[in-house]
């Protein structure tokens, strides 16, 4: 619908068709709603493709990196030990020691999104954090895991993280209602958050590269525009990492100290 | 019944114009929170450091909402 609106404009640009997830086998050219009818749960797609391309360059870089297990690091022995530290510090500075106990899942995470994030910025390629589908399941996953763990380690204590001790007791029941709200928000606004940021994105320096066709000579302008919006996108994508890590462990902090 | 259809389409795209108004909010909220935080920094530039966690974090909630009208705005154009 929305698509026969853009073929009739003189720019013909399709920002938002890079987050088509398509089969990887099969034609390419038949109506987009057939193939989306026949995917099933095992269709290989680029989805598919990319997450396991991310996943492998995250293991070669760390293969390779501690490999040497050198005293004076190599170049790649210091990036992944940068990056280590990093998350490490992270957790320490958030949510005390005891939250190290929980350091290999948030690595992963931190490693997965970064690392997706930035494969697709390559040119032709496909972001697999772009869609709301993997954000989703990467969010949930943080929501129960901190949930139950609240629940393990504290039972019905946790509960006390909606009860605002400090607030005058009238404001109380208040203010629990919009703990809650804002607790059942957070598996939402932290997955829309990263596919958001990764969407917005890349369709801004498409619609860019749109621009580069229809002007012909001028081209060097929306050219130009392109090199300073990716030099800006890969700041977003390293800090959108960040931010889904930092808020992940935020919300393991509220399940280890629950109270205010 | 093709004018109906035009007419639809028309108010799906202006209301997805208008939902890009919440981005200025956005913007103003992250300018905001950068604003406050290098007027903080400035003044106690040591324990700075310490703090720029909070700003991202504070970034971070006030961008969701922007995202938010941002997602507004693809449903209205592409899921009908």
């Amino acid at each position: 619908m929305a698509e026969d609106v853009v073929k009739e404009s003189p720019f013909n640009i399709h920002p938002m068709d890079q987050f088509v997830t398509k089969p990887l086998f099969g034609d390419a050219d038949v109506n987009i709603n057939e193939v989306m009818a026949t995917l099933q749960w095992y269709t290989p797609t680029n989805v598919t493709l990319w997450s396991g391309l991310t996943v492998l360059v995250i293991a070669v870089l760390f293969i390779f990196g501690t490999r040497g297990r050198a005293i004076v690091p190599t170049r790649t022995q210091s990036v992944v030990e940068i990056i280590y530290g990093f998350i490490r510090s992270m957790i320490v500075d958030i949510a005390g020691e005891d939250g190290l106990k929980f350091f290999p899942y948030i690595m992963t995470l931190f490693l997965f999104i970064l690392f997706a994030n930035v494969l697709g910025l390559l040119p032709m390629s496909f972001t697999v954090t772009s869609q709301i589908a993997v954000t989703g399941v990467l969010a949930m996953a943080v929501f129960l895991a901190v949930t139950v763990i609240g629940f393990i380690r504290h039972g019905f204590g946790f509960l006390k993280l909606f009860w605002v001790a400090e607030a005058p007791l009238a404001l109380r029941p208040i203010l629990a209602f919009v703990e809650i709200i804002s607790y059942f928000v957070r598996p939402v606004s932290h997955s829309i958050r990263l596919a958001g940021n990764m969407m917005a994105g890349h369709a801004v320096i498409k619609v860019f590269a749109g621009f580069a066709g229809a002007l012909g000579v001028g081209s060097v302008v929306p050219i130009l525009a392109i090199t300073a919006v990716y030099g800006l996108e890969m700041l977003v994508v390293t800090i959108q990492a960040y931010v889904f890590t930092v808020l992940t462990i935020v919300y393991l902090k509220d399940a280890l100290h629950p109270g205010h | 019944m093709a004018i109906e259809g035009d007419i639809a389409q028309m108010g799906a795209l202006i209301g997805a114009g208008l939902a890009t108004i919440g981005m200025g909010g956005a913007a103003i909220g992250v300018g905001n929170v950068v604003g406050s935080f290098l007027s903080g920094a400035l003044r106690n530039p040591a324990a700075a450091g310490g703090q720029t966690a909070t700003m991202f974090i504070g970034i971070a909630f006030a961008e969701a909402l922007g995202i938010f009208s941002f997602l507004v705005a693809l449903l209205l154009m592409y899921a009908q």
